[in-house]
């Protein structure tokens, strides 16, 4: 994808073992693209050109096909993001349990509307849908951990722990 | 009714019920070992007696499914466990992932043997990355105990198991969307047929099967098809695992046979509705099943046929509960939104459908509805799900069914509250 823009550094993964171990699992190499875009946004933080390029060339496929992915999967960002990636439940169990509230909490705190990050880089909000934890509402779910039954003050506490 | 024992929740609340020696030490493999001494066809026909039906959403017969795979077939055959919950109000089989993934994993085996599969895959949804975690554990175990790999318990089948992690779309949850994203593509839901019995991973006969259906098998093989059908309803039996969520006392997951009262669901299991609020509406089955009054869900048992007879379904279980302080425009508006970012785009009634409901749901909300929108209402909801008619099996304008499950809910919140409707709408009136 990023034939057109500015050449990039091409983006190596890290750990090579990790992406064969990857191949070895599928019986045919696009299948591993989902896996190959998990490892690199683990690795980078998001999906860059160059990255889009190199599991492209990896899958054997035009870099427009795992594009055409990365914009179709709401896990996978394309913008560096914050440090910690705050994602409140919007859903209607999580809504009637007071989500709204955390996320008018984040904003005021950190004056950040959902979709921005701070400043600092340490926060990005974001509103999503569904965790799958709706008996647990209100959940966050901030990077890989889902935080549940989050009162106010719990969330307060734990946006303060995180560096 | 005799008194119900948890079948697939027994042990849950015990200590380390996760590992491999705890669920081996409460009988768990016994059902493969049987299994693995059996015919795949006298397994496939053991669970079609059972009459088990998938509890992902569709209700399917499990065994029915198994048997379209082709048995003359060179093609390699997959089994994927469709681990992508993502339903609003459904929690469950996430809640057996992370305490009983033995169990599961057993039921993979049992289904893989039987529809003579050497490749199955678990695809969970991406967001659940402890499970994941987890999951890896449970597979390093099973391979360890060769209860996986090369001649498993010594028989000469072979399985290998393979963790796949979504990223982020409900509509993967759809099998043949789920396919196509294992693939490496977007998950656009496909054509059907051919159905993926016929054609699904790779091109290959494919069978996906539910977490909570897959985790029924060992017991079906342990107990026989007669137990089996002897717990709850007649047309669709067995134990259920039942989320209830929303405004309740005590929100969870409730194992129960098929067929208990939704009012014993909610006013019981669940523990009521906090501050003796009163009940206002109810999805039975997750959001995709139209909504039940509080007079309607007092009176309907939980199982397929009443359900329908209701005009909701069963779905996935996913009961969500709203108290009369819940604003039903607002509700309503905040599914339609749920719908509007996951329709995949494919299809245009629901692509363009799910966006003009969340702009007008939004408008009216925001006190700037007009006196025919919920005739527009209505007009849109049926030009995305037209002819929602369940017990013909016949979908509307889309290829998939996630344009039923937005017409069905946002239609019925209308039906069923359009004073509410119509409040908003008149106040606009009333300032102008």
């Amino acid at each position: 994808m990023n034939t057109m823009a500015t050449p990039q550094e091409k983006f190596i993964f890290a750990n090579p073992d990790k992406v064969d171990r990857i191949f070895s699992q599928y019986p045919d190499k696009k299948s591993a693209t989902l896996s190959l875009l998990h490892l690199a946004q683990a690795q980078e933080g998001y999906i860059s050109g160059s990255v889009i390029d190199t599991i492209a060339d990896l899958v054997e496929c035009h870099p427009a096909i795992v594009m055409d992915c990365v914009s179709f999967y709401s896990m996978f960002f394309t913008k560096p993001q914050g440090r910690h990636k705050i994602q409140v439940c919007q859903t209607l169990s999580c809504s009637v349990n007071g989500a709204d509230a955390l996320v008018d909490h984040v904003t005021n705190k950190f004056s950040i509307k959902p979709g921005e990050t701070t400043d600092d880089r340490r926060f990005t909000l974001m509103k999503v849908e569904c965790l799958g934890s709706c008996g647990t509402a209100p959940v966050v779910q901030i990077n890989n951990d889902y935080h549940e039954g989050l009162t106010n003050e719990r969330f307060d506490e734990l946006l303060e722990s995180l560096p | 009714m005799n008194a119900f024992k948890p079948v697939l929740t027994e042990h849950i609340h015990q200590k380390d019920c996760h590992t491999l020696p705890f669920y081996k030490s409460v009988g768990g493999y016994k059902a493969l070992e049987k299994v693995l001494a059996m015919q795949p066809d006298a397994v496939i026909q053991e669970v079609k007696e059972s009459n088990l039906r998938g509890r992902g959403g569709a209700g399917f017969s499990t065994g029915v499914k198994w048997g379209f795979i082709p048995k003359d077939s060179d093609q390699p055959k997959y089994l994927i466990n469709n681990a992508d919950e993502s339903e609003p109000g459904t929690f469950k089989d996430r809640l057996l992932m992370n305490k009983t993934p033995h169990q599961m994993l057993e039921g993979m085996i049992i289904a893989s043997y039987a529809i003579n599969c050497n490749t199955a895959f678990i695809y969970i949804r991406g967001e659940f990355y402890k499970e994941y975690q987890l999951l890896k554990k449970t597979l390093a175990e099973a391979y360890q105990a060769n209860l996986l790999g090369q001649g498993i318990f010594g028989s000469d089948y072979n399985l290998e198991v393979v963790i796949h992690r979504g990223a982020g779309a409900y509509i993967c949850g759809e099998e043949t969307g789920l396919i196509e994203s294992l693939e490496g593509k977007r998950g656009w839901p496909r054509i059907k047929p051919p159905f993926p019995a016929i054609e699904g991973y790779l091109h290959c006969p494919t069978v996906v099967n539910n977490v909570e259906t897959l985790a029924c098998l060992p017991h079906i093989i342990n107990h026989g098809a007669d137990w089996f059908k002897s717990i709850g309803s007649e047309k669709g039996p067995g134990p259920r695992l039942f989320c209830v969520s929303g405004t309740v006392n005590n929100p969870g997951v409730f194992e129960e046979p098929m067929g208990i009262s939704l009012k014993e669901l909610i006013f019981d299991r669940a523990g009521g509705i906090p501050e003796n609020k009163q009940l206002k509406a109810v999805f039975p089955g997750g959001s995709s099943s139209a909504i039940l009054t509080a007079e309607e869900a007092l009176d309907v048992k939980m199982d397929f046929e009443d359900l329908v007879e209701k005009k909701s379904m069963l779905g996935s279980a996913g009961v969500i509960v709203m108290d009369e302080t819940v604003d039903m425009v607002q509700a309503c508006l905040n599914i339609a939104r749920f719908y509007a970012h996951e329709s995949c785009g494919q299809c245009t009634p629901c692509r363009e459908g799910t966006a003009w409901l969340v702009k007008m749901l939004t408008r009216i909300v925001n006190g700037q509805g007009k006196p025919d929108d919920i005739d527009m209402l209505y007009e849109i909801t049926d030009n995305i799900g037209g002819r929602i008619d369940f017990s013909k099996g016949s979908f509307g304008k889309t290829i998939c069914p996630f344009g039923e499950a937005v017409a069905w809910p946002v239609r019925s919140f209308v039906e069923k509250f359009e004073n509410e409707f119509r409040s908003y709408i008149q106040q606009v009136e009333a300032v102008a």
